[in-house]
């Protein structure tokens, strides 16, 4: 017997967060063969056609109808997240209480199409109905983002005040001041959202650009869409010409004039909504058992929400991995390393477009391209968040400094040099796209595809709210999970 | 100075709820391409302007539900109702009447469409070979493009039309289920038949690429609901005259863009048997 010891070679273990993303890989391609992605329409291609035909021709509709709508998607905006901003700091101050921590938890888990839908049933057509709508999930968003700002605030300023300082002098005098270009930054990140939502609120009847949108589109008038389209992307890649320090007091106090008259509230329906619309049908009976209660409610779960909820997964898994992959393509368009200042500027266009088209409207145009699957839902969340994603990777990418002996093909410089120095931001990022694009995933239900918003959707329209709001409920509970286990996954990762 | 500023505003939001000169509002069922709604319907409240004395006002929205809640919500209180929305409209506001329909509406009727890649041709009822295509309604809400084709396909297959089609979609409106079943996104669709009439002869669809393949049996649709409280409001025979104005409206330009050929009387217990078909496909509680 031979007494040679073998020379143990050192096992290889992939770096933590290469696994992370392998295992996504992994789920989304189980999900496949759950998945309908069929192309069912017959001639793709001419609609599609006609359709950048339009962007050829673009054609106004009447442009007063066009200015007014312009400026209530601005007004919606503004007023919705200044709003938001107030509430969302106050919320922010208090944040450490667990159950304020559930309440902004809950706000921004519900998508502010579904807020709208539930507002448009008491408060109707008026303009309170597109405020509230950005304002609530974007308080809850806010109080988050800003907690978290003002916590990272360095503490030593904070020990240099006399000894009997109160709180507000702490606050005002300390970590407001270090927080405030971070809270600015991303007040203003927040704006370009708060402009994509409110023109989304028009699909559901307010007067924002989606409205005349849907319309245009659902006659197939290509020119006028293309030409509203056009305009809001002016609208948002012009933003830091017109959005200034002076312009922005102006914007916010014109706001309320901007919203559309509507119709008048009558408080009487919203005592009517929350004292009979959205109790449960069974306990709304003269004679509520138990019995009738638990018919109605496994009823709802097995014909509704579990295949809503199991197609919401699906289809959300497919598309955060199909964004991961856009991600990993864009960036280099739009890294120093890899392109000139020249050459990133198409990439850079493109991007742009990509990301300031909300997924909304993506999805819409592809459904009646491709036909009715869950093809279109993929292809439009990964173009809007694979943009976003590619954006913020490549500016990561361009604070890194090259080894000198990194690779100077391209090819092998991102293979063996950006990729691996830039994946653990780019798998942040994707950690937390991940419960919005979920978000998302249920509301592209009211389009058509069988995700719980399509449930949703057909509850309201068949004016059962009992029904509508429990879905909510059960769709933000689902957020509310995904995102506690993209922390869970995110602190793993980087500890 | 405060207190001024508060004492003008409260002022103001007072005698602004009492002189609030209430306009009379109306909405309709968003069930085609919406400009044509909307130059329709513009006409109708000039109209109705001017035969009833009063401010009158169209308000568009976005969905059959949006109709209802704003009809609930007394944000409207004239609407232009399809079979269903309206049954459930005046379940939902207790006095609401049905003041009038159009001659065409007591015997109404769906159309079945198919794409000629089916190779399916006009019958007497849906053949077997159906089974396994892609189908779509129109709203989820619509009386002639939802309840009752799947009430008819339910009664004809025994089963759910998820179960019989391999795809089951809603359109949104039966413009566009005709647009989906020409293009080939959809194999077959159920739509009102007067709207595809009306696109046949506007020359809006190519009929060598879909073709009506089964009309239903007649059952009543469309009429104008009023709500009840409106003498209360608006003076003594207030609702009489508004169904007088419905029913003498003879001017063709008015009634070709609903597309009717004129107004008569209604009354709710002539859409009884929506009501019942609404029950057995559970559209209704």
């Amino acid at each position: 017997m031979r007494s040679t010891k073998m020379v143990e070679m050192p096992t290889y273990r992939w770096p933590r967060g290469a696994r992370t993303g392998l295992w996504f890989l992994l789920i989304a391609l189980l999900c496949v063969p759950f998945a309908d992605l069929e192309v069912s329409s017959l001639d793709p291609w001419t609609d599609l056609g006609r359709l950048l035909q339009g962007f050829i021709s673009p054609q106004m509709m009447d442009l007063e109808i066009v200015i007014e709508a312009l400026l209530a998607t601005l007004a919606f905006a503004f007023g919705g997240v200044s709003l938001a901003v107030v509430c969302g700091f106050l919320l922010a101050l208090a944040f450490h209480h667990p159950l304020m921590r559930g309440i902004c938890a809950l706000m921004r888990s519900v998508h502010e199409l579904f807020w709208a839908l539930i507002f448009l049933q008491f408060f109707g057509l008026h303009p309170l109905t597109g405020l509230l709508a950005i304002a609530v999930p974007y308080s809850g968003i806010f109080a988050r983002m800003f907690a978290e700002i003002l916590d990272q605030v360095p503490k030593q300023p904070g020990y240099s005040l006399p000894a009997r300082s109160g709180y507000l002098s702490a606050l005002f005098y300390t970590r407001l001041p270090l927080a405030w270009p971070h809270l600015v930054s991303y007040t203003s990140y927040r704006l370009e959202c708060g402009i994509r939502s409110s023109a989304i609120l028009g699909f559901v009847g307010l007067p924002t650009l989606g409205y005349y949108l849907e319309s245009s589109f659902s006659q197939g008038y290509y020119p006028e869409v293309a030409a509203l389209l056009i305009l809001f992307y002016v609208l948002v890649a012009t933003k830091k010409l017109w959005l200034r320090r002076w312009t922005l007091p102006v914007f916010i106090v014109g706001a309320p004039f901007f919203m559309g008259e509507g119709m008048p509230i009558i408080w009487g329906n919203v005592w009517r909504f929350f004292s009979q619309d959205i109790v449960p049908a069974p306990l709304r009976a003269s004679d509520p058992t138990w019995q009738s209660f638990a018919d109605w409610s496994s009823n709802i779960l097995l014909e509704q929400a579990l295949p809503g909820i199991w197609n919401t997964l699906i289809l959300s898994q497919i598309a955060l991995a199909v964004t991961g992959i856009f991600a990993l393509c864009l960036f280099p368009l739009i890294s120093r390393h890899c392109f000139s200042a020249a050459g990133r500027m198409p990439g850079h266009l493109l991007l742009v477009i990509a990301r300031s088209t909300p997924e909304y409207l993506l999805a819409y145009i592809l459904l009646q391209l491709l036909g009715p699957s869950m093809l279109p839902a993929v292809i439009a969340l990964a173009i809007h968040n694979g943009a976003l994603i590619g954006y913020l990777t490549g500016r990561n990418s361009n604070e890194i400094q090259l080894r000198h002996d990194a690779p100077v093909r391209r090819f092998d410089r991102y293979c063996y040099e950006l990729l691996p120095r830039t994946y653990p931001a780019f798998l942040s990022f994707m950690l937390y796209r991940w419960e919005v694009i979920m978000r998302e995933t249920a509301i592209l239900g009211i389009l058509g595809i069988q995700t719980i918003g399509f449930f949703v959707d057909s509850a309201i329209q068949e004016i059962r709210f009992d029904v509508a709001l429990l879905l909510i409920l059960i769709a933000a509970i689902m957020n509310i999970m995904v995102d506690i286990i993209a922390r869970r996954i995110q602190q793993k990762v980087s500890s | 100075m405060f207190r001024i500023l508060v004492r003008g505003l409260l002022l103001m939001l007072l005698t602004g709820a009492v002189n609030a000169a209430p306009v009379f509002v109306f909405t309709a069922i968003p069930d085609q391409d919406e400009t044509q709604l909307k130059l329709r319907f513009q006409k109708i409240a000039d109209y109705l302007q001017e035969e009833l004395q009063t401010e009158v006002r169209f308000v568009p929205v976005k969905s059959y539900a949006a109709t209802i809640t704003a009809f609930r919500n007394n944000q409207v209180q004239l609407a232009w109702f399809g079979g269903l929305s309206g049954v459930k409209a005046r379940e939902l506001v207790p006095g609401s009447v049905a003041l009038a329909q159009g001659i065409e509406d007591p015997e109404f009727k769906s159309f079945f469409i198919a794409n000629s890649s089916t190779g399916l041709t006009p019958a007497d009822s849906l053949p077997e070979s159906v089974r396994d295509m892609t189908f779509t309604f129109g709203s989820k809400g619509s009386t002639s493009g939802r309840l009752m084709p799947e009430y008819y396909l339910r009664e004809q297959f025994g089963e759910s039309p998820n179960d019989v089609f391999s795809r089951v979609g809603f359109s949104g409106n039966h413009s566009r289920t005709i647009a989906l079943v020409e293009s080939g996104a959809y194999q077959l669709g159920a739509l009102n038949y007067k709207v595809w009439e009306a696109a046949v002869a506007d020359g809006n669809v190519d009929t060598s690429k879909v073709q009506v393949i089964w009309e239903t049996p007649t059952y009543p649709d469309y009429q104008w609901t009023l709500r009840g409280d409106m003498d209360a409001v608006y003076g003594e025979g207030f609702s009489d005259r508004v169904k007088q104005a419905l029913l003498k409206m003879t001017d063709p330009e008015l009634l070709r863009s609903f597309p009717r050929s004129g107004f008569i009387p209604a009354s709710n217990k002539d859409f009884e048997p929506v009501r019942k078909v609404a029950k057995a496909v559970g559209l209704l509680d």
